[in-house]
């Protein structure tokens, strides 16, 4: 298999990852005693694409919907799980539950979910690696009600002004919690919101994992090159509902169904087949490794403890 | 009188406001879905749904609050106010001072606050007393249905900012809601939600709850508890909390948010100020302590004012053995 291939087999297999993880916590929470997320099934390329292009000095900030970021960039599902559940193995020893995972030894940061969190701190993280002259770039993730935030503005303008090395990633889902994106934006696309800062930017189709590689690829080297900053926008399409309690019943089938015709996995494992990268064979073993990957995490999570009641005084100063 | 849950009765209470009032309206993230019926009936003028901006949500309150409109806003939950800070604290609580009177500022802020759901701290905390420190505005906080439909409809009709935060735990606890749609809870007004005369518990919102639980496991012991609802924190009704202590001499107040500068100190300060000499024990608070709120649910339950301290606090004051487990330190 010449190695493109192979790395693309790998993008497959951690969209893989991230769907089973999502439907793994959508079983257990349609069960009952799971706690809440914010699922980010159908967004799978947007993270892994991104995610695959970036070096271990890149830094990664992320906001509610992260658990494709996480995962895409390694983190161990079990400890993910187990953060979400409140347990002292998770990533923020439980404090966080699913809403605001960091995961600093990854590179991943400041996760907040206050909407454009994320935005508001890029700029100073993006400033702190450029002034100790250190490697790599500052990528922020977020959606584009966030871009709705006048934080958002505020950020752009910033990096723009102060040279930093921050690849800013729209995920663009078409939802803002229970509201359609198109009812609160008057034109389609937030990419071009970066010409009024004189960023360069792109919308690329998020669903399509290589395109978002190449894209990032792209972006990654115009930052390194110029020492600007990049808007990338990845137009994809969130198929759960904002949240797991959420029924979706105002999400209309039409609506839906074409985007789950261009559902990432689908699309990639076609196109593999098609190409004769992928056989049922090699399929059946991402599958079974997949699903051993998630049932250890999940056990890990389960079998994790609870911190004790003296943790709730610890880590409020340094 | 009609038997409702405490968010139908905010529902109802909103309903019967734009019905009597044409410049009643409403908007935020999302309220043209959770407020549906609203949007049916009185149409997308006056039900808006707002891009995902929680200062433009605020400052258009604030000019239209000026302007003639009487603009309800529904800003989720309570930290997210945050980003709306400056058109609440420094437009809408100052602009009246510093402009010598010439506005006025009809608006509601909604929010959601209270712990108990795992979501953590970027959506649980308690910051009534951030408002109450600021001058100009008012702020409230039911613990009960028909307090919620009856401090809306007075929060509306009221020509400063009001901003009502409202505990998710209650929401769907149903009380029993007076159908008169003049039925006003007047701004500042505490409730005694249950007379005694041995020691005075003053709470507010969720907590009003925990203490009338502690009071009914004290009755078993004899003590017999006044518990004050303070409904609103700002206005703050201290007359009646200052004729309920002098008559039990023992005061704990209850509450939620954390014990830094927070409501109970406030009303621990007047009551020492006003009543010193008629005290015969050092008043006390139960609070949460100074801590962000965890999201692991064995944490967060830790992190919540429990029956057993209130019950512990209590036989404290009067020298009674303490059975119940300590609090948690702060
Ligand atoms: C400041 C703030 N306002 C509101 C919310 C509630 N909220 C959480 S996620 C969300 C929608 C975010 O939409 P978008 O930025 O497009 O990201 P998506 O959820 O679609 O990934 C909202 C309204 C919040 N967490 N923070």
């Amino acid at each position: 298999m010449k190695s493109s291939a192979a790395e693309a087999v790998q993008l497959l297999e951690k969209m893989m990852l991230i769907r089973a993880y999502e439907e793994h916590l959508a079983s257990l929470q349609a069960s009952g005693h799971f706690p809440m997320t914010c699922s980010p099934q159908g967004q799978e390329a947007s993270a892994v694409g991104v995610v695959s292009a970036l070096d271990a000095d890149d830094t990664i900030l992320t906001n509610h919907r992260s658990a494709g970021h996480l995962l895409a960039r390694g983190a161990d599902p079990g400890r993910v799980m187990a953060e979400v559940m409140g347990k002292a193995t998770g990533y923020c020893k439980g404090k966080s539950g699913s809403l605001h995972i960091s995961a600093k030894e990854l590179g991943v940061v400041l996760t907040s979910t206050i909407v454009g969190g994320e935005l508001s701190m890029v700029t100073g993280v993006a400033l702190a690696k450029k002034m100790l002259a250190e490697a790599g770039v500052v990528v922020c993730f977020f959606g584009d009600g966030a871009a709705c935030e006048g934080i958002f503005h505020e950020s752009l303008n910033l990096a723009s002004v102060w040279q930093l090395p921050i690849l800013y990633v729209c995920e663009n889902n078409q939802w803002q919690a229970f509201v359609r994106r198109k009812e609160t934006m008057a034109v389609e696309y937030i990419a071009p919101w970066g010409n009024s800062y004189a960023m360069a930017n792109q919308t690329v189709n998020g669903n399509d994992v290589l395109a978002v590689q190449a894209a990032t690829r792209h972006a990654v080297a115009h930052i390194k090159a110029t020492g600007t900053p990049y808007l990338l926008e990845t137009w994809t399409y969130r198929q759960r509902g904002h949240y797991s309690g959420d029924n979706m019943a105002h999400i209309s089938a039409s609506e839906q169904a074409p985007w789950l015709v261009l559902d990432p996995i689908a699309q990639c494992r076609q196109q593999l087949t098609a190409d004769g990268t992928l056989t049922p064979a090699l399929l059946a073993d991402i599958e079974t490794r997949v699903a051993a990957e998630i049932a250890r995490a999940s056990e890990f999570a389960h079998a994790s403890p609870y911190p004790a009641a003296a943790e709730l005084l610890t880590d409020v100063y340094a | 009188m009609s038997e409702m849950t405490l968010n139908a009765a905010v529902g109802q209470a909103l309903r019967e406001e734009m019905q009597r009032d044409s410049t009643v309206m409403m908007f935020g993230e999302g309220v043209a879905l959770s407020r549906a019926d609203l949007l049916t009936e009185f149409g997308a003028d006056r039900i808006r749904n707002t891009p995902l901006s929680e200062a433009i949500i605020a400052g258009t309150a604030v000019g239209a609050a000026a302007s003639g409109l009487r603009p309800v806003i529904d800003m989720l939950y309570a930290p997210f106010l945050t980003y709306a800070m400056d058109a609440i604290v420094n437009s809408a609580g100052k602009l009246r001072y510093i402009s010598g009177g010439q506005f006025a500022f009809p608006l509601v802020v909604l929010a959601q606050t209270g712990a108990g759901w795992g979501v953590g701290a970027q959506h649980t905390h308690n910051i009534e007393a951030w408002f109450a420190h600021s001058p100009g505005l008012k702020v409230v906080m039911p613990s009960n249905a028909a307090d919620a439909k009856g401090l809306m409809k007075a929060a509306i009709r009221d020509n400063n900012p009001v901003i009502m935060l409202l505990d998710m735990s209650l929401g769907y606890n149903p009380g029993e809601v007076s159908d008169d749609p003049d039925y006003v809870v007047p701004l500042g007004r505490a409730h005694v939600a249950r007379a005694g005369r041995h020691v005075t518990l003053v709470s507010y919102a969720k907590t009003t709850l925990t203490c009338l639980q502690a009071a009914e496991a004290l009755g078993q012991e004899d003590i017999d508890v006044e518990v004050i609802d303070l409904r609103s924190i700002k206005p703050l009704d201290i007359g009646t909390v200052l004729q309920s202590v002098r008559k039990t001499g023992h005061l704990v107040v209850v509450h939620e948010a954390g014990p830094l500068c927070g409501v109970g100190a406030e009303v621990l300060a007047q009551v020492n100020e006003q009543a010193f000499s008629q005290l015969k024990s050092a008043p006390a608070r139960i609070t949460s302590p100074d801590v962000p709120t965890p999201s692991s649910y064995a944490l967060e339950q830790a992190f919540l004012p429990q029956v057993a301290h209130v019950v512990a606090a209590v036989q404290k004051q009067l020298g009674r053995q303490t059975v119940a487990t300590a609090s948690v330190a702060m």
